[in-house]
């Protein structure tokens, strides 16, 4: 019985050994942190075999979290010593606290950074602009996304500004064949990003307001953002039933099911769409106010990648991030995914026609990208979070547009200090 | 008078009772204190360190806990979660331990049919994942498809439907009924197992005397399983002083509306993993989890010394 025991444990040894060996015999072997669960598909099936065309001996493992986790999920592991080798990088200050623990490498040295504008590369850079620690990868671009079909029934077109839109909502409600305007408050996000920071940048004049938000040079008081969250408030009649206990999967189903006219949306939407609505679709970009004349629109950066400063194989990962800086890549990475958008100066032709339209608005109107992200959510009570809050209420008729930006601004007072 | 050592242990000598002991205590001790102290000693080490952007960490004292308890900023917020913690915690209580009792009463009742049917039937709920009684119940209560507009409208009371995950007034007490919906099971059984521990004379006795099944429940049953009801609540409230996941799964880690589902599990991830932009604070986090720790010791201290002394135990 001893006997057999010891045998067994030498051969456990043995057996941790060679499983050892084996994980050191595959240094060329890279793993992606990532929280795109839902794309796992196409990096397996198209951009690691594209990768893997020019760097045939790297071995690239794709490891999503899922979105929700990722943030926790990856800080865990960097903390542990398991995180992969490759980080897709969150926006802002996610990934500056993973920078600034040393948990991530600066990336200027990378081969093709200068593929990528300023603007793009904000999002991953310290606040005095001097290093980046992520290659960007893409943008998500925030609109309205209409089913063709009901707007041929009811007889209405695309509109321009805001009172058309609204004209349009009331058409639409007074034949009651679709759900006017697709949006819920139940999980919150979607009241602040589909609704705010998408109705909002023509009113507070995109990254002009953005960098007045940050120098305090206006407050979230002003009547630009009163302005937005007035336009959010007045949606609620036109919302679908019960709209408090909608969640973003159930307004995903009520459009794409063929049950609603508009759908306050975000270009990620539109793979999902496209695999299940069976109506044509169109996108209009937010309507101006009366009075406007320059446009703009929340071009969100919001996907990059970096090196883990621990990882063991940081010469590959150079390789893969210098590829993602190619032309090739962001071909095949936005008609993959129709709906993130490339961050690289080369234009990509998109085949997708609602993304080309979506793509196609930052010719006519100026980006920019929501303005509570950069430095004006570090603090406690943290504006993003206030920023669902309030918008959801706001929706909801549970709060005043006056009170909203009042709560946002008091919120803000209590840590920030703008740099006089 | 303490009864005597066994002579056996008596006799043995020191070195080897020690051993003994070290024997078959030792892995469970050893177990118990690196899978539960350690991690409960270290929260409490960590909850008095602070850490800066490097990641590098200093001892603060009982700074984290004057700002969790007297700043507005993270006090609101500690007593709103609370506050919707003794919520739960209520409705469970009001709700989930007496239905489970009456479950529990009609099951023991003589000549009952199917009750292994029953008592499976109501378990079940128990043994699902959360996440899908989450999303089961979201999609029975969702305005757009839901069948409890349908099923209400069909008996005439369809005024009454409202979205009621989604509203202010009633979302932390449908979450709390739709927990109690998954856990009724576990006092049914506890209880019931109670009553079937009952000996039959009592109860024959009880009969000859010309009493009801109602009176018998109330007068004889009821009484005698005062001390598993009363362990019951005490699970209750340490599971939903607990709580989490139904929270987080149906409403997600912000709790909305306007934090009236907040509770306190949900209030912890929060601080301590972060949410979207909020970056995660785990020192913050560990003096929250030690804050919640000691109200689920208080309660439990209160229900030792305030209920647990007082029950008497029947032996029969």
């Amino acid at each position: 019985m001893r006997r057999t025991f010891k045998a067994a444990l030498g051969a456990e040894v043995a057996a941790l050994a060679l499983l050892a060996g084996l994980a050191s015999a595959q240094a060329g072997s890279l793993k992606i942190e990532s929280w795109r669960n839902d794309d796992a598909d196409i990096w397996n099936s198209k951009i690691i075999p594209a990768f893997n065309k020019h760097y045939p001996d790297i071995k690239i493992e794709f490891a999503p979290s899922a979105p929700k986790e990722y943030n926790a999920a990856l800080n865990a592991r960097l903390d542990g010593g398991t995180a992969g080798d490759l980080i897709t990088c969150r926006p802002f200050d996610a990934s500056l606290a993973l920078y600034q623990k040393h948990q991530l490498d600066s990336v200027d040295g990378i081969k093709g950074m200068d593929n990528f504008s300023d603007v793009a590369k904000a999002a991953w850079q310290t606040d005095d602009g001097k290093t980046t620690f992520c290659v960007p990868i893409a943008s998500v671009i925030a609109g309205f996304i209409y089913n063709k079909e009901a707007f041929a029934k009811v007889g209405v077109s695309e509109p321009k500004t805001l009172d058309e839109f609204h004209a349009v909502l009331e058409k639409l409600k007074k034949d009651g064949t679709y759900v006017p305007l697709v949006m819920g408050t139940a999980d919150q996000w979607e009241a602040a990003t589909m609704g705010f920071q998408n109705i909002g940048p023509d009113s507070w004049k995109g990254e002009t307001g953005r960098a007045n938000l940050i120098t305090g040079k206006e407050k979230l008081t002003d009547p630009q953002y009163v302005a937005a969250f007035k336009e959010i408030a007045s949606w609620a009649p036109y919302l679908g039933s019960g709209f408090q206990a909608q969640t973003y999967a159930d307004s995903q189903n009520l459009f794409s099911l063929g049950k609603g006219a508009i759908y306050a949306a975000g270009s990620w939407d539109i793979s999902t769409f496209r695999g299940q609505a069976k109506f044509a679709m169109g996108a209009f970009p937010p309507p101006q106010p009366a009075g406007t004349t320059d446009c703009y629109i929340s071009d969100h950066t919001d996907i990059a990648m970096g090196v883990n400063a621990a990882s063991k194989n940081k010469e590959d990962a150079k390789k893969f991030l210098e590829w993602l800086t190619t032309p090739e890549f962001a071909t095949i990475y936005t008609n993959a995914l129709p709906g993130f958008f490339s961050l690289s100066k080369t234009p990509v032709k998109v085949e997708d026609d609602v993304a080309a339209a979506m793509v196609g608005w930052r010719q006519t109107c100026k980006s920019t990208i929501r303005n509570s992200y950069q430095i004006l959510s570090r603090g406690t009570p943290n504006l993003e979070n206030e920023l669902w809050n309030v918008s959801a209420q706001v929706v909801n008729g549970k709060l005043t547009p006056e009170a909203a930006g009042k709560q946002l601004q008091d919120g803000l007072d209590k840590w920030y200090k703008p740099a006089k | 008078m303490p009864e005597p050592l066994s002579n056996i242990t008596v006799q043995m000598p020191r070195a080897k009772l020690a051993g003994l002991l070290l024997f078959f205590l030792g892995p469970a001790v050893a177990i118990y204190s690196l899978f539960s102290i350690y991690p409960l000693v270290a929260t409490m080490a960590l909850s008095t360190y602070t850490s800066d952007p490097s990641g590098a960490r200093s001892f603060v004292g009982l700074a984290n806990f004057e700002t969790l308890l007297g700043d507005a900023l993270w006090s609101k917020p500690f007593w709103n979660a609370l506050g919707n913690n003794l919520i739960f915690f209520a409705v469970h209580m009001c709700v989930q331990n007496p239905i489970g009792i009456a479950l529990a009463g009609l099951l023991s009742l003589p000549g009952v049919r199917l009750k292994g049917f029953y008592r499976t039937v109501m378990f079940l709920p128990t043994m699902l994942s959360v996440v899908i009684v989450g999303f089961s119940w979201n999609l029975i209560l969702s305005p757009l498809w839901g069948v409890a507009a349908g099923a209400l409208k069909a008996v005439g009371l369809g005024s009454l439907f409202a979205p009621w995950l989604g509203l202010e007034s009633s979302a932390l007490v449908t979450l709390s009924l739709m927990s109690v919906w998954q856990f009724v099971g576990i006092p049914m059984m506890l209880i019931y197992a109670a009553l079937l521990n009952i000996p039959e004379e009592l109860i024959d006795a009880a009969r000859v005397d010309g009493l009801g099944q109602f009176r018998i429940f109330f007068h004889i049953k009821l009484p005698l399983v005062l001390p598993t009801i009363s362990l019951v609540s005490v699970l209750t409230f340490v599971a939903n002083f607990n709580a989490f996941d139904l929270i987080y799964s149906v409403k997600g880690a912000l709790a909305g509306p306007n934090f009236t589902t907040d509770i306190l599990g949900t209030f912890f991830y929060r601080t301590f993993f972060g949410n979207q932009l909020q970056l995660g604070n785990p020192t913050m986090g560990a003096a929250v989890a030690t804050v919640m720790f000691f109200i689920i010791l208080l309660g439990l201290c209160l229900y030792l010394f305030l209920v647990q002394r007082r029950i008497r135990r029947y032996a029969f």
